[in-house]
């Protein structure tokens, strides 16, 4: 693990996200509770609808363009046979840290 | 055989039943005379409470009109007193004349029971038992006072339904807590407090001393504390008292009430008695269920057919809206007994389960009570609960059953299970009508009354339907928000208003919501509700509102954005062209577009550029146009009579007025608005959701139009002379679709709904459109802004990366 500091966890709006930009494109990370963070693809496999711009409900959020909705602890699209990437993410001392080596992996991917 | 005299005094809920069975079991065995001392025929007392709420009409609760009584041959005699009996020649002798009998029937129902305290005859103090006293209580107007003497079941349906009108209602209760007949104390707890947060005052181990008046009428209610308790009306809601005195005259065996044996005969023969003045077994009658079995019996009895009365435990559910209790069976403490209780404060919940050897005899439920009926069957049966003990309370679903699915609850069901208790009517009967061709709930009710009297069973005999029409059945159109709930939006907006719920925790939290914080269905629309019900008091969430309202802009198929500055009216100018034309240049927008609307649409922009090319337009003095809103879109104009020979009035200006009026309101969809200088309606204003055609003698406002997947006309509103009307009507038309309309309704699904008859009248009564304009003056105050201008300056950074990593994993 390789935990980078990207930013404040009062940064992203509580049931709300942010977006992370790295080479190989955008990482959505989501704030569902005060301390509960998420870090996924911001791509919904679908038809690529920016899923940082999403509703977030519980640990979940619901794609802006036509509504699919992804469980941020799995990335299993609710209903449909799809899933998005899930990186390991985490809040300590009030800032979000996300696991670098696992975003590079994506690319190597 | 000629047909037998049957005389019936009392046109109650009791007799009443007794009339149906008669007559659809026999209906040439009697001749029958129906006597009634209030002036009308029978109807659902019991719903009085959501009369008096508001949730019914009494139209809605009549269950016997003059056609049902005229079809049965039953020669009414409403409004007239009987004076006596004279058992001896078989006669009853009426105000208006005698009539002899073959039987008789007392119905004579009671009385309610009137603490005789000082005052208690002074004018503005009533009991609540019939229609007359209802309509005292709907007469009272928002912010009159009025006192409530009892704190049982009647008593706290009177304060709830008054509070809902906006009266200040007090309770006095002499007993420490609340419905102390059918609740425990901490659930007596939970209901004052939800009553309390309702507005209603609550005293409890009170006793009243006085009544004090001012000429004649009631002014305050004194304790013996020394309390005064000011009020316009003071309600006593303390019991009733059956009603004996005819009775005991004609020399009938009568002790608390009219003696009766199980067929429902009394000390004579020829002479039965049924309802609330009859004493069985040294117990009187409130409920109603047991007033149905006592008709059930009576009719049979009278056919000549065995029929035996037979008293059995009670379930009790309070009607508030939001104050979801229910007890049933025993529940005192007591030598051999156990407990077995669950509390959820959080969630308001209380339970409580006791159990007497291995079985359970009494249940108090407060919060939620889905499972009140599986208890009541358990406590009826007499069911061995010594293996399931353990998960008792947490119901049906826990135990060993697969899944806590209601249908499969239901399913599960035996047949002699009871469904409607008002009725005493069990699944196999629901089930074999069902079968016999009733397909929906009203042919349901129709044939076995199930759900007829209090409804609480609705929901349950629905699942009966749809499990055993399967796909048959068709769910009727109340249909819950989302999965996150079981209540339909015109339900929580009723709850917000009158519970008050103002924050989305609240709605959470009181409505039960079985999410933890909805989902992207409801979470939009309880914001709406909310800061269209409360805007001082809610703060508009971003988090709750889809993409292009959060973000001010319509997200597009490639994730960018399209940026349509607000032109008032369609009039725009150089200088504003020129802003418009370099923001496209330097955003490098790659398509520019006219809309439908009068308006210049910047399609592909960025969503990190948002900030920038807001803060350029609003330095022209372009505001947001929220072409992404629910809320005002455009109000499209022809040139009225500033260019156009045929132009009656001043279009254009009456756009940019009502625009400047209305933008930046939230509404339950998009609102367009037409205005035409004259009728060949340049604007196209006739398929907007209000348009305006000019004419010589002022202007047609007409509304309900639609352009879009239905093409609609408008439908006219009225008709106005001046332009200031024609604002009025406008803007207090939109904030009557903003109160009363479901999320995502246009308005002229929404005024199919409630009808274009309901809105004319609204708008047409001057203090109605007064409040409404106020009302819509005041939500301006907060929304009547330029989020652009907003977001730019002090949000900016929220449009950008939270950080940027490409270049440390290019390393």
């Amino acid at each position: 693990m390789s935990w980078v500091d990207i930013g404040a966890v009062e940064a992203v709006p509580e049931r709300g996200a942010r977006v992370l930009k790295t080479a190989m494109g955008c990482v959505a990370v989501f704030r569902t509770g005060p301390e509960e963070v998420f870090a996924v693809s911001d791509t919904c496999p679908h038809k690529a609808g920016p899923l940082s711009e999403g509703i977030v409900h519980g640990q979940s959020v619901t794609c802006p363009l036509h509504n699919w909705v992804f469980d941020l602890n799995t990335g299993e699209a609710q209903g449909e046979d799809a899933s998005i990437a899930t990186y390991p993410v985490r809040v300590e001392a009030g800032r979000i840290l996300v696991d670098a080596r696992a975003l590079a992996a994506r690319s190597a991917a | 055989m000629s047909k037998q005299k049957l005389v019936v005094i009392g046109a109650g809920m009791a007799s009443g039943r007794v009339l149906e069975h008669l007559t659809d079991a026999a209906p040439d065995a009697f001749d029958i005379t129906l006597f009634n001392a209030e002036p009308r025929g029978n109807y659902n007392r019991i719903m009085l409470s959501p009369v008096l709420s508001g949730d019914q009409a009494y139209t809605d609760i009549v269950t016997h009109d003059e056609a049902w009584y005229a079809d049965r041959d039953i020669t009414c005699r409403f409004g007239e007193r009987v004076l006596e009996i004279d058992r001896d020649a078989k006669v009853v002798v009426g105000e208006n004349g005698h009539v002899s009998y073959d039987k008789l029937i007392f119905g004579t129902g009671s009385d309610p029971f009137m603490i005789p305290l000082p005052g208690h005859d002074l004018d503005g103090v009533i009991a609540y038992r019939d229609l007359e006293d209802t309509e005292r209580m709907m007469g009272l107007q928002a912010g009159q006072k009025c006192v409530v003497i009892g704190g049982g079941l009647l008593g706290l349906e009177a304060a709830a339904g008054m509070a809902a009108r906006g009266v200040e209602v007090t309770v006095v209760h002499i007993m420490g807590h609340l419905m102390e007949r059918q609740l425990d104390e901490a659930a007596g707890y939970l209901l004052r407090k939800s009553l309390e947060d309702k507005g209603i005052t609550i005293c409890l181990q009170a006793n009243s001393k006085e009544i004090t008046g001012e000429n004649g009428h009631v002014k305050a209610l004194m304790l013996d504390d020394g309390t005064e308790l000011p009020c316009d009306l003071l309600v006593m809601a303390v019991g009733i008292r059956p009603s004996v005195a005819l009775a005991k005259e004609a020399g009938l065996a009568v002790g608390r009430g009219i003696h009766v044996d199980d067929q429902m005969g009394t000390s004579d023969a020829d002479i039965c008695a049924v309802g609330e003045c009859v004493e069985h077994d040294g117990a009187i009658f409130g409920l109603v269920a047991p007033l149905y079995d006592q008709a059930k019996v009576l009719a049979r009895s009278l056919l000549g057919q065995e029929a035996r009365f037979v008293q059995k435990s009670l379930s009790t559910k309070l009607k508030v809206t939001g104050c979801d209790l229910f007890s049933a069976g025993d529940f005192a403490d007591g030598e051999g007994r156990e407990d077995i209780v669950l509390r959820d404060p959080a969630r308001g919940i209380y339970k409580r389960l006791v159990i007497e050897g291995n079985k359970l005899v009494g249940a108090v439920m407060y919060g939620d009570t889905a499972d009140g009926n599986w208890f009541f069957q358990m406590i009826k049966d007499g069911t061995d609960i010594d293996e399931m003990r353990e998960t008792l309370i947490f119901g049906p679903a826990y135990q060993g059953g697969d899944t806590s699915d209601p249908l499969s609850a239901v399913a599960a069901l035996p047949l002699d299970a009871e469904i409607c208790g008002c009725n005493g009517v069990c699944k196999g009967t629901i089930v074999e009508a069902i079968a016999g061709g009733a397909g929906d709930l009203g042919a349901v009710r129709a044939s076995t009354k199930a759900s007829a009297s209090c409804g609480t069973c609705t929901g349950l005999v629905e699942q009966l339907l749809q499990v055993t029409l399967g796909d048959d059945f068709q769910l009727p159109t109340a249909q819950p928000v989302c999965g996150c709930t079981d209540h339909t939006h015109e339900d929580v907006r009723r709850l917000i208003k009158t519970m008050p719920l103002k924050s989305q925790e609240a709605v959470w939290q009181e409505l039960g919501w079985k999410t933890r914080n909805g989902c992207h269905v409801c979470r939009p629309a309880i914001n709406f509700y909310l800061l269209a019900d409360w805007p001082l008091d809610y703060q508009d969430d971003p988090q709750s509102r889809f993409i292009n309202e959060r973000k001010h802009a319509n997200i597009q198929k490639d994730g960018t954005f399209s940026v349509v500055p607000r032109m008032w009216g369609g009039i725009t100018n150089p200088s504003e062209l020129r802003a418009i034309a370099d923001a496209a240049d330097k955003y490098n927008v790659p398509t520019v577009k006219v809309t439908g609307g009068q308006r210049i649409d910047l399609l592909g922009v960025k969503g990190e550029d948002l900030p920038g090319i807001w803060s350029d337009l609003n330095r022209a003095g372009l505001v947001s146009g929220h072409a992404y809103s629910k809320g005002l879109r455009t109000v499209k104009t022809c040139v009225g009579t500033d260019h156009c020979r045929f132009g009656t009035q001043d279009s254009t200006g009456l756009g940019i007025k009502l625009e400047k009026a209305l933008w930046g309101s939230w509404t339950p969809h998009k609102v367009k608005l037409g205005v035409s200088g004259c009728p060949r309606n340049c604007a196209e204003a006739t398929c907007k959701d209000v348009g305006i055609v000019c004419v010589d003698s002022g202007y047609q406002v007409s509304v309900g139009g639609a352009a879009g997947m239905d093409v609609k006309e408008t439908e006219k509103l009225c008709d106005v002379a001046s332009e200031q009307e024609a604002l009025d009507v406008t803007i207090a038309f939109v904030q009557l679709y903003r109160e009363n309309a479901k999320y995502l309704d246009r308005a002229y699904k929404w005024i199919a709904k409630v009808g274009l008859d309901w809105v004319q009248d609204r708008i047409a009564d001057p203090a109605e459109r007064a409040r409404l304009i106020v009302a819509f003056e005041l939500s301006q105050s907060i929304y009547r802004k330029d989020p652009w201008a907003e977001h730019a300056t002090h949000q900016a950074e929220r449009y950008q990366p939270l950080a940027d990593l490409t270049l440390e994993a290019a390393e």
